[in-house]
Order: C-alpha cells, then sequence, then structure tokens
C-alpha cells in the first residue's frame, strides 16, 4: 500500500491542493460500491420499483456517468448515495464503509442540484462556506478555502453579491464551488447542465472535466444527454427501467453496445436480423439479409440461431452493387453541413443509413434511385444480446 | 387618457373601503385624540376646555396631600404587565405555532386544506365563550385540579385562575390561529430542496432550522408575531375573565377609565399611548420586511 502524495494543482492564480489525509489508499476499495440496490415508492397498486437490484462500482478519481431516459432510475440512485433517499434493500459502500444507514449531514458526499438549489438569503460567499462552517472549521480555514474556491471558478469579483443577481451559468459555477469547499470524496452531479444554453453548456462540460482532474475528487454525473456523458465520462452506467443495462467506456458503449437500447439511446444505429450459419468459439458467421455472409466476433456459447446486430451510420461505407455487401437502393441523400446520409433500402426489406462527412476529395456518390451495396467492417458489427 | 380611466376605476374599487376607514377608524380616533386635551366631566363625559391633565396623568401623579409629582407607578405597572403578557403569548405562540405550521405544510396538497381548516375551527365560537370554556378548565374545581386531586398527585388545588399563567394561556389560545396562518403561508412557499441542500452540506437538523428555514420563513415570522402582539396588547376580554380583574391590562385600564373611573380624557390618552405603542411595533415590522426586501 502506498501513501498518495497529495495532488497539487495550479491555475493562473489559484493553487489547490486537494488533501487525501484520511482516505484508504488501498486500490481495490471503490469509492462507491451498491450491491443489490433496489428502491421502491408507494405501496399496494401505486408502488413503482424505481430501482431493481442495482450493483455498480466507482473508482476512485473517476468521472462516472449515469446515463438514461427520464424515469429510469438514474436520479434515485444519486439521490440514494447522497442520503435523501434509504434504499428498500442493498448495500451501499462508500471506501469500503457502509453508508446506507447515515444521514445526508454524515456522509462526506456533497451534491450539485439542478435546481442548483443556493441559499437565496446567503452571498455568494456565504453559500460556498456554508459546508465548512456547519462542519465547524476555524474560521481562517473558511475563509482560505472560499477564496480559493471562488478562484477556482473564477467568481472572486461576485463573492458578495446575492445569488438572485447573477445568471444561471454563474450559479452552476457556485453550486459547483459550493458543494467542492468541504472536500467531498465523492460530488454527486444531477443534471447540472440541463438549465444552461447550448453554448454555455458546451463551455461548462469541459470546465467540469477539467475540476475533476484538478481536484482529483470522484465524480458522479447523472444526465440524459448521450453526448454529454460520451464527452466528458471515464466510464458510463446506462440505465432503463430501474437497471442498469451496461457499464463501460464511452468508446465502449459507443462501439459495443450489448442491446438493443443502449445501441438505439446512444448515437444513431442500424439494427439488422442475421442469421446464425456457422460458430467456433466466439467466432459467429452470420447470414444478412440478401444472403451476405460475414464472420464476427461474438460471445462464447451463444446458442441462439438468429440474432440481432448494430451498426453505426459512420462505420459502413456505400459502394458499387457488385462489390460484397448488402444489396439495396439509394432512396435519399440528407446533407446537414458536415457530413453526408445515404438513406438506403436495402434488398431485405430493412433500411440502412450510411454517413459519410463531407470533404472536398471525397469521390462522387451515386445519385438516388440507383443500385449500392452497404459494404460492412466486421469490426464495427456488433452482435446484440437481445 | 386610459392609463387615467384605470388608474380611476381602480380608485373606485377602494372607495368602500376607504369610505369605512373614515367614518369607523380615522372618526372615532379624532374624537379621541381631542378627549385627550380636554378637561374631565364631574359625572363622566368632558368638559370643553383644554387641558393637559389627563396626558399628565397617563405618566405621572401628584400627591394629593403635599403635590408632589412622581411616576404614576399603578399605569406604569399595568403598561409593563400588558407588554410582558404580549410578548410572552407572542413567543409562545411562535413556539407552538412554528411546528404545527412546518407540519401542515408539509403534507401531501389535498388534506392541507383540511388541516387549515380545522384550525379556523375556533373562530366559529364566541370569544367570550371559549374564554369561560378555559376558565372552567383551570379554575380550581375545574378539569385539570379535579383529574389532579383524583390521581392523588396533588391534594390541594393549583391556583391557575387569576393568575398571569392563565391570562397568557388565554391569549395563547385566542391568537395562535393569527400566528400559524402567516406561517404556513410562508413554510409552503419554502423551496425544500434548500432543506436537502444544507443537510447535503452536513448542516444537523438543528442547524438546518436555524441557519436555512428560520431566515427565509422570517417575513411569515413577522407577519404572525404582529398579528398576535397587537390585540394580545390591548387584549380586554381574557384578561377581564381569565385575570379576575385583578391582573388589569391596557385594555382594562381604559375601559376602567370610561366607566367607573369617570375620566374620559384620561381614558383617552391611555387609548392613543397604546396605539403609539403598536406603531411602533408595526414600524419595526416595516423596517424589517422592507430591509428584507432591499437585499432581495
Amino acid at each position: 500500500m502506498s501513501v498518495r502524495p497529495p495532488a497539487r494543482l495550479c491555475r493562473a492564480s489559484a493553487c489547490y491542493t486537494l488533501s487525501l489525509r484520511g482516505m484508504r489508499t488501498d486500490a481495490t476499495l471503490k469509492a462507491i460500491q451498491t450491491r443489490g440496490i433496489s428502491k421502491q415508492f408507494g405501496s399496494g397498486a401505486d408502488r413503482v420499483l424505481a430501482l431493481d437490484n442495482v450493483s455498480v462500482d466507482i473508482n476512485e478519481n473517476e468521472f462516472f456517468t449515469l446515463l438514461g431516459p427520464s424515469g429510469c432510475g438514474k436520479t434515485t440512485l444519486l439521490r440514494l448515495i447522497a442520503g435523501f433517499e434509504s434504499p428498500t434493500s442493498g448495500e451501499i459502500d462508500l471506501y469500503g464503509e457502509r453508508i446506507g444507514h447515515l444521514p445526508p449531514y454524515k456522509r462526506p458526499v456533497n451534491t450539485v442540484f439542478q435546481s442548483y438549489a443556493l441559499f437565496p438569503h446567503m452571498t455568494v460567499s456565504q453559500n460556498i462556506s456554508f459546508g465548512l462552517e456547519m462542519l465547524g472549521k476555524p474560521a481562517s480555514e473558511i475563509a482560505d478555502t472560499t477564496t480559493r474556491m471562488l478562484q477556482l471558478v473564477q467568481m472572486q469579483e461576485l463573492a458578495d453579491r446575492r445569488t438572485s443577481q447573477i445568471s444561471g451559468g454563474q450559479q452552476q459555477r457556485v453550486a459547483l464551488a459550493r458543494a467542492l469547499a468541504p472536500h467531498p470524496k465523492v460530488l454527486l452531479l444531477d443534471e447540472p447542465l440541463s438549465a444552461l444554453d447550448f453554448k454555455l453548456r458546451k463551455d461548462m462540460q469541459l470546465e467540469l472535466k477539467r475540476l475533476q482532474s484538478e481536484t482529483g475528487i470522484t465524480f458522479v454525473f447523472v444526465t440524459h444527454d448521450q453526448e454529454e456523458a460520451l464527452t466528458m465520462s471515464d466510464r458510463i452506467a446506462v440505465m432503463n427501467h430501474g437497471r442498469i443495462r451496461q457499464t463501460g467506456t464511452p468508446r465502449d458503449i459507443y462501439d459495443h453496445p450489448a442491446e438493443r437500447f443502449v445501441a438505439d439511446f446512444i448515437g444513431d444505429s442500424n439494427f439488422l436480423r442475421a442469421r446464425v450459419n456457422a460458430k467456433s468459439g466466439d467466432q459467429l458467421e452470420l447470414e444478412l439479409g440478401g444472403g451476405y455472409r460475414i464472420r464476427v466476433a461474438g460471445r462464447e456459447n451463444d446458442a441462439r440461431d438468429e440474432v440481432n446486430v448494430v451498426v453505426r451510420p459512420e462505420h459502413a461505407q456505400l459502394g458499387s452493387p457488385e462489390q460484397p455487401g448488402l444489396p439495396g437502393t439509394l432512396q435519399q441523400t440528407v446533407y446537414s453541413g458536415t457530413d453526408t446520409r445515404y438513406h438506403i433500402a436495402l434488398g431485405s426489406g430493412e433500411s440502412f443509413v450510411v454517413r459519410r462527412q463531407n470533404s472536398p476529395d471525397a469521390p462522387a456518390m451515386p445519385d438516388n434511385g440507383a443500385a449500392v451495396s452497404v459494404l460492412l467492417n466486421p469490426a464495427t458489427l456488433q452482435v446484440l444480446d437481445d | 387618457m386610459i392609463d387615467l380611466a384605470h388608474g380611476r376605476r381602480q380608485w373606485a374599487l377602494l372607495s368602500p373601503a376607504i369610505g369605512l376607514i373614515t367614518f369607523a377608524a380615522a372618526g372615532p380616533l379624532i374624537i379621541v385624540l381631542i378627549y385627550s386635551v380636554l378637561e374631565k366631566g364631574d359625572y363622566a363625559g368632558v368638559i370643553w376646555n383644554l387641558s393637559g391633565e389627563a396626558w399628565f396623568n397617563v405618566f405621572l401623579e401628584r400627591d394629593i396631600f403635599d403635590d408632589t409629582v412622581s411616576i404614576a407607578d399603578a399605569h406604569l405597572s399595568i403598561f409593563l404587565r400588558s407588554l410582558r403578557l404580549a410578548i410572552t403569548a407572542t413567543v409562545m405562540a411562535f413556539l407552538v405555532g412554528f411546528p404545527t405550521a412546518y407540519f401542515i405544510a408539509t403534507r401531501p396538497q389535498a388534506s392541507r386544506n383540511i388541516w387549515l381548516f380545522l384550525i379556523t375551527i375556533p373562530f366559529w365560537t364566541n370569544l367570550l365563550i371559549r374564554t369561560f370554556a378555559i376558565m372552567e378548565i383551570i379554575r380550581n374545581e375545574g378539569v385539570i385540579n379535579t383529574l389532579l386531586i383524583a390521581g392523588g398527585i396533588i391534594e390541594q388545588p393549583i391556583q391557575m385562575l387569576y393568575t398571569d399563567f392563565a391570562i397568557t394561556l388565554g391569549l395563547l389560545y385566542v391568537y395562535l390561529p393569527l400566528m400559524v396562518l402567516p406561517l404556513y403561508a410562508s413554510i409552503e412557499k419554502l423551496d425544500f430542496r434548500l432543506i436537502e441542500a444544507a443537510y447535503d452540506l452536513y448542516g444537523t437538523r438543528w442547524k438546518v432550522l436555524r441557519r436555512v428555514v428560520l431566515p427565509l420563513v422570517k417575513p411569515g415570522i413577522i407577519a404572525g408575531s404582529i398579528l398576535v402582539f397587537i390585540p394580545a396588547l390591548g387584549a380586554y376580554v381574557t384578561p377581564r375573565v381569565l385575570g379576575g380583574g385583578k391582573n388589569l391590562m391596557l385594555g382594562n385600564l381604559i375601559e376602567f377609565q370610561f366607566g367607573q373611573g369617570r375620566n374620559w380624557p384620561l381614558g383617552s390618552a391611555l387609548s392613543i399611548t397604546l396605539l403609539v405603542l403598536v406603531m411602533f411595533a408595526l414600524l419595526i415590522y416595516v423596517r424589517n420586511t422592507t430591509r428584507a426586501h432591499a437585499h432581495g
């Protein structure tokens, strides 16, 4: 077991040293570990199972995102970690310590709320110092940390403003600084960017990523925006109907979606039906519509005769009809600035979209109505579990 | 032009209230003000001669034998007692009313109206009858003492009626709804996500109450306190019935001067003194609320 050096962070004017004293440094200990968490709201006929047997490991110093449509349980999971709700069953561990029974004020975990929830009767700096005051820190430490936090989120000039007198983006920064000031072991963020306009949201995405790597604090981020999740996260857990459907790096999730829901929710997808002709180990020979055969990697012991596969629009190419691929007819060409989408009616009756980035030296493409062949790369063909 | 017409129409809406205030409040007030600077009649009423006698007697008294002037101890003690009882009743009303209002405001929307309805039920019965009901409960042969004696807990009845305790209890009971309703209105508007945020930032229950909840419901606390304090300060029925005529409050003193005392100018001067005390309380209220608004 080695002692971690404190993460020291320097910006133009702000130096922020994160103390990791008292934090267990055992690499096998997860920042957050939930085991079989279920949460049921209401009872009888009105009962809703918001979380259904959720187990998730979140590593130290990780930007972890819970991604899913509204009502999928992601916010409930966050509120359980924060302590605003208690689980119907299951355990929550923070660095190996049971916290499921602790009230929110005894958990070294802070939250950035979707509504920011800034205290309207306090100034910006009073909001930021609130947590430190509640912890009973000495006045000099409170003043120092508050100043550092103001610098970290670049709000020094507005320190004495009321929170009602600053813009939405500034409120967002104050909410972040307030939650970071007590040095939580884990920072929970509940769709914090959803109230911001597009441009500001883009800026804040980078800002959050920067704050995460500078502070070295584990971030658990909740969003329904797949692009946000892909841009910012180290790992993503995709949720639906109270369950985690898939966990992995953004690239993992995007390139190798395990299920139809995940493929559909993240990015654009072409779904194809395929017959399994032969298998050896995890190698499958698939026969797609139109009789086109292709060897792809599946999973071992897959007994199915028919499977669904998914192909991302930018992973396929358009070729002439004599090239080996899926035969079809080009129906529509949609130009959208950076790229063009080609809508193809396949011979099998399925439809397919190919996306190609526009560039001045791109070869000429066939006209609508022309016979084409969709060229597939076996490495980008993903066999789905459902 | 349209704005002007609109403005006139709005004044028309207010005219019944303005008329009522002019005749029912401002009129009598002017009469009282005039009476306070006249001479008292021998058998009640006033003699139309200017005199500072009443105002002198509000605060000072002249010894009937040697004409030395001293502070009117009797009046002063009644003023102080009234202030003390009104403040105690207001504080008690807050201590009882705040948890009540918080409870109601945190019920599901549908059941809140039922609770509010229950709060207003006492208003259905005449104040005098309710006050006699309290008397029945706390008198020496009343419900509490009978039960305590029957239970062998005490041997002699505890004297509760005709004490300051009885008056405070009566004031608390009568004016509690006036504290609960404005508090409820404030708490209901409270953003409970702020309380979650405060818990999240290591605030214990008590600290969250003190640092977040109370500051945010301050307008309700001030409004409720004013609504309880003002009528409690001038209360007449409650101290008369529960104080037994020996524990006077300002309202009883004023009534005495217009009745048995046959000193209308002094009663008038005392009334105006009470009015000034109330206006002073309102001034504090206005200053506090405008300061809160200025900070946004």
